[in-house]
This record gives structure tokens, C-alpha cells and sequence, in this order.
């Protein structure tokens, strides 16, 4: 919570004013009644009209002043929301975005959402309103307290025991229900889960007739968001009576002790009226008090959430290898990862790829073949072993520097909703000369026949593509910086044979610098490769050029038969 | 070999539509009635409410009475009528714990109540959802949707119904104060015939003015969920880049946008208060002024303009209440307006009234003429026909773009053809329910669908009675069943974001065991294996062809061996067909096809 509140701490000077004014505004508007009073005691008997007019003018500037400094006060205290709530996000999206993929797979995705929408726009709600409805209640009471110590100490002493009562008892239920409300907005991510799914796998819903049981699991989710978020609001409820209650039981007590007090002597009923009078005023300020308690209870419940991603921690460099750096622009020496830490994903991985060179990777289902790409993007740390990048090791490096050295292309890539040239581009330098070449290369001349081409729009995910032309444009991405490394993980598996094989040559003639890592189902993607390593379960089963496997590695040389007997037959 | 323009199967259409929420705006009677409809079911408890709201405000003003009375038989030194004090604090205590007892219920009732709405509302717009044509997905973010049923419906009832039941119990208090201070003189209440239709005017005027700020807010918000949601499934991308400070620019613009939108409606609506409190500071300087020149002239006692002010202060009261509550309505109705816009969104038109069901399928489909485009103006089929026997393979092959999941768009009804028509079994698939029409297809996309739960429950997706055998049947034959039981948790794995690590290929094959597990008369396969090695994909083969046995089949493969074996191959292109035969037909008329094929050696 420390962490999300720090983002007032730019804005204090501001903060600072806002508070000053708002506490003129109260004392101002507290002056009315006492005018009021003024007129009817002291000016009303003499009958003196240019007086009344005087105060009744007076009266009117108040109201006037109370109003422009009010309305000064709530919007500073906007003003101040908004902007606690820019920084915010933005240094909580400047924290997704680096976060650790194994940090994103904790917090998992539906929860990042929550957190950077609903639970930023509670904790905005919670520093407006406490700008503007925190600053009276304390005035209330604490200038209530004053006058009444006073005027009779001996009875604001009765009211002051119950202040610890009060301030016990609020603490105690937003102990209790600050944990529910945080349990409330974590099952709302539960709704966002579900609407999320159901909006991606509509096709697959739809044609299994699922659409009734969908909405029995959403209506599952709703319930218990609505029932967590029950569960936080009744708790967060006794507050306010509970504190009625108290404060009134005191109320009695003054009245019997300054009943005691009157028969002996001590005071007058006369004074009691006028305390009970500021009881009410005190009253006020409390009630205001329990109120600023039940939003912060909400806001704090969400500033936590937040809290925790901001601390999420940062990555820590492991200490530096001890080994000599290596020759060769990737290399992977004795690599071991393991996602679940149990059964390993890549065993005791080594190669080296000098500049230019051309890395295929062919296996079966799930032996490794793209955890090994994760890993030398520095998604995950090698468990054991080193990575090299042009004779540094990889875990030294700055992450830009690594970053800025690769293309790549995913399995499904993301795309996202904005012109094609900006998905080309993707927030990077890119020369007109570059993109073009990209483009041929990738085969993407489809942009061609599009009306507006490359200022066209992509929908969401770039759905309103085909799958082909998805891959030809992310792969024509992956070009157009022109890296030094080019990763393509099984990125043409849409593409047919033709545009396929054209893509091929074209890189071969155009990138021929570019070191590439290439992971394939199809021997015809990789067979050109300087070096092929065949994995499964994360080992090596065989390496060497597409000749040498063909003549050491049985399982490639069934691959190679299996389809070139598809293409045979 | 000519490289062959490819056809425009780009649907732009929707895009142009996208951050467009300015359609006619909704008027705020129709809003509010439709906001009605939700508070109805829950007519009892509101008025239940709404009573003990009053009931509550009536021993508020019993207390001071009681304590008065305890006050009266205070008379001054050694003169305490004690029984009589210990008695009325001892009533008053009672009095403001029933008071607390009943403040306690209302607020339980109304957190009762107005999560009950909620659940209703969400559930109704989640409803709407699922039940939308296919068409609607293609255009609009899941984080747009997201927002609509989390940040607006709870804005609508941030406030909605406390404002209710505060208005109806404030209103007593207001009807109640008017008549007492027209008793004590009505001449003073001329003060309210000026202040009173000032406030009005003033908080309607505002209020007009605030909603289109409020409108704004909803849905600059709505934007921003919409980016952040679409970006947080891009991550790995942006980071393999590097470009996390080029998005995170991106994400500002959009934070920006829903901040400064926040802040205009926010900015705009923070003065309510302070103006309506300020109308009320004027009436209390105008009947204190005009008050004392009555008493002046005589006209008048000071008790009279004591326990006036008193009333009027009673009566400004929830005057400034109901100023605050109107503010609150405003961005309610903004809310609402894009909470009722997605569920008045049109929904799959109905199933044809004379639609039969079909109980035996045997699988034999045409298609006559279809013809479609996305978007007007641009059509992507010209014209295809094609005759499919019960439990023949008919592959579909053609160049990416050429129109090949249109087709399959079409055969499932995801969206409907604008002319020419499909038939199965010689009924026309319009005249058909859809969900039996659905049902009698099995698809395997090549896009994975999975969802958040185990992996037995991933499996048996379609058929969600399916035994335990059955299940480990398909995922033997699927050759995922070993993957399957070296996971610690085994089928009970749960299938997160990302915990587990699935591949691809691992992801493919399941969705596979869900489709073998289905036992219906048709398949889809588009693209079904494509992320699966040759090896696994030719292990799973016997499976596949176990599957489609006496089936009719879609297929739609870039590999050319999945589809050799085809009783009948469409080669489409621009999205019209222009050969079909065997493949062996097909090669000899050395056509498009012939060319497809030979490309495969080229690459070899």
C-alpha cells in the first residue's frame, strides 16, 4: 500500500493546498450558523436595519467564499486523482510489461487485467474521496472535542473513552474485511476469465452446442464474485450502527454524569444543553469518519493488489560464469531447464552457431524445441549450464541489448488491433528500404491487393486475416529491423508448399548474414541447415547436416522417408 | 510459375466500426425504465427499505426528545429528579440501539438487494453474449465486453438503488419540513419559491451537460481495458522485442484518454455539491435577513424564525442529497446506455419456427451457388457448388486467402451465405436448429481453443458424460495420454494461462482426443495437425482415419498426403472452385493442383 500511495508524494505541494483550502472552506462554512446566531441574538432585539444588512450581506459573501473554495477544493482534489492514477498505471504497465514470464504465469493473466483496471480505478475513487470528504470529518471532530473540553472537561472525558472503543472497533472491521474485499476483486477475475474465453473460443462453443453450460460456469463465477463481494460489504455494514450505537450510550452517560454533576453543584443544566449541542457536530464528524473507513477499506483492499505486482521482484542477474567465452555467435553449453523443476524440458543442451549460420530444430511434440527458443530470449534462466551470445554470456547481458538482436516469430503470434504498418513496424526504427525487403521476402505481396495496403487495420489478434497471411506478416515483422538473429518457431506450418518454399529461398538470398534458428516439422524447412539438432525429450538425439543425420539418426531418416513418401506418393 | 494475385479475403469491414460507440444516444427516460425492470423483482424489499429508512429518521427524532425529557428533570443543584433521568437515558439507549439494529438491516437489505441486481444484470448481459452471431466476435475486444459487464454494471449500482430508497425516505422528510415551516409562517417559505427552482434548474442543466461526460468516461475506459487486455496476450512478443517502453508509450496514450475523460466528468461533478449547498446558504442568508425585518415589523416571534431555520435546515438537507444523487444517476445512465446496448445487440436470428430436428443424420451436403461477402461490395465466394455423399472425404486446397474458411464459416452457420443455399441431407441448413445442425459436425480448428480447468474436463468438452475410459481412449489416440500421465496431476492437471507448458503440437492433440471423443456424423478438420510433428501426426493417423471412417468430411490441409486419399478434392481459388476431382484426376489435367504439388518438390 506504501508502494501505490508513494505516486502522491510528487504531487504533495498540491496535496498540501488542496487540504488548506478544503479546511478553510469548513471553517468558513461553520462561521455561518454563528452569524445566524449573531443576527438573531445580538441585532434582531436592537432592531437595527443597516446592521442586519450588514451581516445579511456579510452572510451571503460567506456563502459565496464557502462555495468558490469548495468547488476550488474538489476539483484540486480531481486534478490530484487523475493524476496519482496516471502515474500509477503507467508504472504498474511499466512493471507488466517486464515482469518475469514465470511472475505473469503466477499472477496469471485474467488477474493482471483486474488489477491494472478495476483495481487502479478503486484506489482512484479512494484518494478523490478522501481529498474531498476526509478533510471535514476530522475538523468536525476535532474542533467539537476542543470546544466542548472547555466548556466542561469533566464530560468530554466520558465522550473521549469512548474514541478508543470507536477507533478499536472501526480498526477491527476493516481488519476483517480489507482481506474480503481483496477476496471480492480476485473472484471478479474469475468473470474476467470466463468472458475472455468464451469471446476466443466462441467457434468451438458454439459448435459443440455449449452455450447453456457456458452460462452455468459463468453464472457459477457470478455468483461467487456477487457472494464475495456480499460477504465484504455486510462485514464492512456494522460498522455504522455499530458506532451510532456507541457514541449514543455515551451521549446517555454525559446525561446522567452532568446529572450527578448539576445536583452537586458543579455545573448547570444550561451547559449540558449546549454540550449535547456539539455532541451532535461531534457526531457528524464521526459518521463522516466511518464513511472515509469503508472506502478506504475497498481502496486499500485494491492498493495491496497493486502493491503486489510493483514489489513483484526484479530479476537478479546470476553471477557471471567462470568459463572462457567461447567462439561463435549463439552458443549453448551444458543447457538444462526445467519448467516444473521436476522433469526436465531441455537436458544438458550444447551447440555453436558461428555468424550467419543456420540452426534447424526437429523433433517431436513437445521435446523441447521451443523452450529452447524461450530460453535464449531470456524468458526463463537455464536451471544449469550457459548461453552465449557473440562471446558474452547471456544472463550478463542488458535485456535491451539482448532484445534489440533478434527476430522472431511465435507459433501464433500476436498481432494487435492497429494499421498493418504498425504491426510491421511494432514501435521499432524502420527504414522504408528494410520493410520492402521484408515484405518480398516474407511473401506477404498480399498486402498488395488490399485497398488502403499497409495503412489497412488489423482486428483484434489480426482475425480478420487468414492464418497464412497472419504468418507471412509476422515473419515479414521479424525482418524488417534487419537482426542479427532470426527465430522462427514452426512459422510456416499455414503456409502451402509453394509460398513456403519461395520464402525459403528468398530469406537464404536476401539474409544471408543473419544467424537463424529455425524450428520445423518439415525436413524441407531445415534440410539446407549448416547444423540440425533433433530432440526429444529435451535431449539431443541427434546433430550434424541433413546427410550426416540421414546416415547417423534413425529417427530423422523415418521423418525424412514419412514425407518425402508424402510428397512421393 | 506466375505468382498468382491473391484474393482479398481481407475483411476490413469491421474494423472502421471499431471504437465507434456513437450510436443514437438512448434518452434518459427509457434508460431509467429499462434500469426499472432490474429494481421490479425486488419491488418488497425496496419499499421495505425504504420504510425503515423512515421508520429509522423517526427515532432519530424521538432521541433528542428523550433526551430533552432527561435534560427537563435536571433543575439545578441538589433539585435531580433521578429516577426520571436514569429512566429516559436508560429509553434513550433502547431508543439508538433499535435505531442501530435498524440501520444494520437496511444496509444488509440493500447490499442484498442491489447484489442481487448485479448478478441479474451481469448474468443477462453474459447471456446476450454467448448468444450472439460469430460476426459480432470478429469485431468487438474482449476487453471492451469486459469492462461493460464488470466496471459498468458496478457503476450503475455503486449507487442506483441507495439512491433510490434515500430519495422515497428523504422525501418525507422534505413533504414533512414544508408543512411545518408553512404552519410557523408561510410568507418566510417564499424564500424557497426563488431558491428551490434555482437548484432545480441549475442541477438540470448540469446534469444534462454531465451525462455526454459520463458517456465519454464509460467508454474511454472500456478502450483502455480493451488495449490492455489485447496486450497482455502479446507480452512474450513485445518483450522478445524489446519494445516494452514503445508499448508501455501506447498504453499511456490510452491511460491518458480514460484519466483526462475521468477527470472531465469527475471535474465537472465535483461542483454539484458545492453549488447546491451554496443555494442552500443563500436561502439560510435570505430568511435570516428577511426573517429578522419580518421580526422587525412585528409580523414575527425569534422562536418562530429559530425553529424555521431549524426546518429549513431539515428541509436543504436532502435537497443537497438529491443533488449528489442526480450526479450519480448521470453516470448510472451512461453505464447503462453501453450495458443495454450489448444486450440489445441482435442475437443468432431465431431458428426457422417449422425447424425439425434432425435425429439421423446421414451426412449428405450440397452446396448451390453460395455466394458471400463479409462486407458488402466485397464479395469472398462467387458461386460455389459442390455435392458431398454421406461418409466421403471432400478436401478443400487452394492458396491461403482463397476463401477455404469461409466455406467452413458457411457449412456451420457462423454466418449465413447472402445467396444460393447448402442442404443436408437434402433439407435445407437454414430450416434446420442450429445446435442440431452444429452438433452434427466435429471440428478440429487449427487454432486451439482450450479453457481454465483440468484436462479431462478439455477433453470431454463435447461430451461432458463421457466415462473415464472413454476419455483415456481418445487420449490414447491421440497420442497424448503418455504427456498426459507423466504431469504429476495427470487428467486433473488444470490448465492455466500458462502453467503448464504446453507445446502447440501437445495443445493440437488434445483438442484432437476432444474431437474423437464426440461421436458425430461429420467432421471438420482445418488444419487439425498442422502444428503436430510428421511422426506423432503419422502415430495419430490410424486415430484420424478411425475418426473419419463413414463420416463425411471437411478437410482442409496444406500437407497434400492428408488429402491424397480424398474422394474428392475442391481447389479453390479467388474464391470460387476451379478444379475438383481425385488426386490422381487432378494431377493428370496438370492444372492448379498439379502445380500445389509440384511446389512440394521445389522445397524438397
Amino acid at each position: 500500500m506504501k508502494r501505490v500511495l508513494a505516486f502522491l508524494r510528487p504531487q504533495a505541494g498540491w496535496t498540501a493546498l488542496q487540504v488548506g483550502i478544503k479546511f478553510g472552506s469548513t471553517l468558513l462554512e461553520l462561521f455561518l450558523p454563528w452569524i445566524l446566531e449573531h443576527i438573531i441574538d445580538d441585532i434582531a432585539p436592537t432592531g437595527d436595519r443597516r446592521q442586519l444588512l450588514l451581516w445579511g450581506a456579510l452572510m451571503l459573501l460567506c456563502a459565496l467564499a464557502v462555495f468558490f473554495s469548495a468547488a476550488a477544493a474538489n476539483r484540486m482534489a480531481t486534478k490530484i486523482a487523475a493524476t496519482f492514477t496516471r502515474a500509477l498505471r503507467h508504472s504498474l504497465f511499466c512493471k507488466v510489461t517486464v515482469l518475469s514470464s514465470e511472475q505473469v504465469d503466477r499472477f496469471t493473466v485474467p488477474s493482471l487485467i483486474s488489477r491494472l483496471s478495476s483495481d487502479t480505478y478503486r484506489v482512484n475513487d479512494m484518494v478523490d474521496r478522501m481529498l474531498r470528504l476526509g478533510i471535514r470529518a476530522p475538523i468536525l471532530l476535532i474542533g467539537g472535542l476542543l470546544v466542548s473540553a472547555m466548556m466542561e472537561p469533566v464530560l468530554a472525558l466520558i465522550f473521549l473513552c469512548t474514541l478508543p472503543l470507536i477507533g478499536g472497533m472501526l480498526l477491527l472491521v476493516s481488519q476483517r474485511s480489507i482481506p474480503l474485499f481483496a477476496k471480492a476483486q480476485q473472484a471478479g477475475e474469475e468473470l474476467v476469465r470466463r468472458i475472455q474465453e468464451n469471446m476466443t473460443g466462441v467457434r468451438i462453443i458454439k459448435a459443440l452446442s455449449r452455450t447453456e453450460d457456458e452460462k452455468d460456469r459463468f453464472s457459477k463465477a457470478n455468483e461467487a464474485a456477487v457472494r464475495a463481494d456480499r460477504q465484504a460489504e455486510m462485514t464492512m455494514a456494522v460498522a455504522n450502527p455499530m458506532m451510532g450505537v456507541l457514541l449514543n450510550i455515551a451521549m446517555a452517560a454525559v446525561i446522567v454524569a452532568g446529572a450527578f454533576r448539576v445536583d452537586r453543584g458543579l455545573t448547570e443544566p444550561g451547559k449540558i444543553i449546549a454540550f449535547l449541542n456539539y455532541f451532535v457536530i461531534l457526531q457528524n464528524g464521526l459518521l463522516g469518519i466511518t464513511r472515509i473507513f469503508t472506502i478506504c477499506s475497498r481502496g486499500i483492499a485494491s492498493g495491496k493488489r497493486l502493491g503486489e505486482v510493483l514489489e513483484a521482484p526484479e530479476r537478479v542477474a546470476p553471477p557471471p560464469p567462470q568459463e572462457p567465452a567461447p567462439e561463435g555467435h549463439v552458443v549453448f553449453s551444458h543447457v538444462s531447464f526445467s519448467y516444473n523443476k521436476v522433469k526436465p524440458d531441455i537436458d544438458d543442451l550444447s551447440f555453436t552457431l558461428a555468424r550467419g549460420q543456420t540452426l534447424g530444430i526437429i523433433g517431436p511434440t513437445g521435446s523441447g524445441k521451443s523452450t529452447l527458443l524461450q530460453l535464449l530470449l531470456r524468458f526463463y534462466e537455464p536451471d544449469r549450464g550457459q548461453i552465449w551470445l557473440d562471446g558474452r554470456p547471456l544472463s550478463q547481458m542488458a535485456a535491451e541489448d539482448v532484445h534489440s538482436r533478434f527476430g522472431v516469430v511465435f507459433q501464433n503470434d500476436f498481432l494487435f488491433a492497429d494499421s498493418i504498418l504498425e504491426n510491421l513496424d511494432f514501435e521499432r526504427p524502420v527504414t522504408e528500404a528494410d520493410r520492402a525487403l521484408a515484405i518480398e521476402t516474407a511473401q506477404a505481396d498480399f498486402l498488395k491487393d488490399i485497398p488502403q495496403g499497409a495503412l489497412a487495420d488489423l482486428s483484434e489478434r489480426g482475425m480478420n486475416l487468414s492464418g497464412g497471411q497472419r504468418q507471412r506478416l509476422l515473419i515479414a515483422r521479424a525482418l524488417a529491423t534487419r537482426p542479427e538473429i532470426l527465430l522462427l518457431d514452426d512459422c510456416s506450418s499455414a503456409l502451402d508448399y509453394r509460398t513456403d518454399a519461395r520464402l525459403r529461398q528468398a530469406l537464404a538470398a536476401a539474409y544471408g548474414d543473419v544467424t537463424k534458428i529455425i524450428v520445423a516439422q518439415r525436413i524441407s524447412a531445415i534440410r539446407h541447415a549448416d547444423l540440425i539438432l533433433v530432440l526429444e525429450a529435451g535431449q539431443v538425439l541427434g546433430r550434424g547436416t541433413h546427410e550426416e543425420l540421414l546416415a547417423s539418426c534413425p529417427l530423422y531418416r523415418t521423418l525424412y522417408e514419412m514425407q518425402m513418401g508424402e510428397v512421393a506418393a | 510459375m506466375s505468382v498468382k494475385g491473391e484474393q482479398k479475403a481481407i475483411s476490413f469491414r469491421h474494423v472502421a466500426n471499431r471504437g465507434a460507440f456513437e450510436r443514437p444516444v438512448q434518452p434518459a427516460g427509457q434508460v431509467l425504465r429499462r434500469l426499472w425492470t432490474y429494481m421490479r423483482p425486488h419491488l418488497w424489499g425496496l419499499l421495505l427499505a425504504a420504510a425503515l429508512s423512515i421508520l429509522g429518521n423517526v427515532i432519530g427524532l424521538v432521541g433528542p426528545r428523550l433526551s430533552g425529557r432527561a435534560i427537563d428533570a435536571i433543575l439545578g443543584e441538589g433539585g435531580v429528579d433521578f429516577p426520571n433521568v436514569f429512566r429516559y437515558a436508560l429509553w434513550m439507549v433502547g431508543c439508538y440501539a433499535l435505531s442501530g439494529a435498524m440501520t444494520y438491516a437496511l444496509s444488509r437489505l440493500m447490499i442484498r438487494i442491489s447484489r442481487s441486481i448485479v448478478f441479474d444484470m451481469r448474468r443477462d448481459a453474459f447471456n446476450r453474449l454467448v448468444s450472439l452471431p460469430v460476426s459480432y466476435f470478429d469485431r468487438h475486444q474482449p476487453g471492451d465486453v469486459i469492462s461493460r459487464i464488470s466496471y459498468d454494471i458496478d457503476t450503475i449500482n455503486t449507487s442506483l438503488t441507495h439512491d433510490l430508497v434515500q430519495m422515497a425516505a428523504s422525501l418525507v422528510t422534505v413533504v414533512g419540513s414544508l408543512l411545518m415551516m408553512l404552519s410557523i409562517t408561510p410568507l418566510l417559505v417564499l424564500v424557497f419559491a426563488v431558491t428551490i427552482p434555482l437548484s432545480m434548474a441549475v442541477t438540470r442543466y448540469r446534469a444534462k451537460r454531465v451525462r455526454p461526460l459520463f458517456r465519454e468516461r464509460s467508454a474511454k475506459l472500456g478502450a483502455m481495458n480493451g488495449f490492455i487486455e489485447e496486450i497482455t496476450a502479446g507480452l512474450k512478443t513485445i518483450r522478445a522485442y524489446g519494445r516494452e517502453e514503445a508499448f508501455t508509450r501506447r498504453f499511456d496514450g490510452k491511460n491518458d484518454e480514460a484519466v483526462d475523460a475521468f477527470y472531465r466528468a469527475d471535474r465537472f461533478a465535483c461542483i454539484n455539491g458545492p453549488i447546491v449547498n451554496c443555494i442552500n446558504n443563500l436561502s439560510l442568508a435570505l430568511i435570516s435577513f428577511f426573517g429578522i425585518l419580518l421580526y422587525m415589523g412585528g409580523r414575527v416571534t425569534l422562536g418562530n424564525i429559530s425553529s424555521f431555520v431549524l426546518y429549513s435546515r431539515k428541509f436543504s438537507g436532502p435537497i443537497n442529497e438529491f443533488a449528489n444523487i442526480i450526479s450519480d444517476l448521470q453516470s448510472a445512465l451512461a453505464a447503462a446506455e453501453r450495458v443495454f446496448r450489448l444486450i440489445d445487440e441482435e442475437p443468432e436470428p431465431a431458428d426457422d419456427p417449422e425447424a425439425r430436428a434432425m435425429d439421423d443424420v446421414r451426412g449428405h451436403v450440397e452446396a448451390q451457388a453460395l455466394r458471400f461477402s463479409y462486407e458488402p461490395g466485397r464479395e469472398i465466394l462467387h458461386g460455389v457448388d459442390f455435392v458431398a455423399p454421406p461418409g466421403k472425404v471432400v478436401a478443400i486446397v487452394g492458396e491461403t486467402g482463397c476463401g477455404k474458411t469461409t466455406l467452413i464459416n458457411l457449412l456451420m452457420r457462423f454466418y449465413d451465405a447472402d445467396s444460393g443455399r447448402i442442404t443436408l441431407d437434402e433439407h435445407p441448413i437454414r430450416s434446420l436448429p442450429r445446435a442440431d445442425l452444429r452438433r452434427a459436425y466435429t471440428m478440429v480448428l487449427q487454432d486451439t481453443w482450450l479453457f481454465y480447468g483440468t484436462i479431462r474436463e478439455n477433453i470431454a468438452y463435447g461430451k461432458p458424460d463421457a466415462t473415464e475410459e472413454k476419455i483415456v481412449a481418445a487420449a490414447k489416440a491421440a497420442m497424448i495420454h503418455g504427456y498426459i500421465e507423466s504431469l504429476p496431476q495427470g487428467y486433473d492437471t488444470l490448465l492455466s494461462d500458462n502453467a503448464v507448458n504446453l507445446s502447440k503440437g501437445q495443445k493440437q492433440l488434445l483438442t484432437i482426443a476432444r474431437a474423437i471423443l464426440i461421436d458425430s456424423p461429420m467432421l471438420i478438420l482445418d488444419e487439425a495437425t498442422s502444428n503436430v510433428d510428421t511422426q506423432t501426426e503419422r502415430q495419430i493417423q490410424s486415430a484420424m482415419l478411425r475418426l473419419m471412417e463413414g463420416r463425411t468430411c471437411f478437410v482442409i490441409a496444406h500437407r497434400l498426403s492428408t488429402i491424397q486419399g480424398a474422394d474428392q478434392i475442391l481447389v479453390m481459388d479467388k474464391g470460387a472452385i476451379v478444379e475438383r476431382g481425385t488426386h490422381r484426376e487432378l494431377l493428370s489435367r496438370r492444372g492448379t493442383y498439379y502445380e500445389l504439388y509440384a511446389a512440394q518438390f521445389q522445397g524438397a
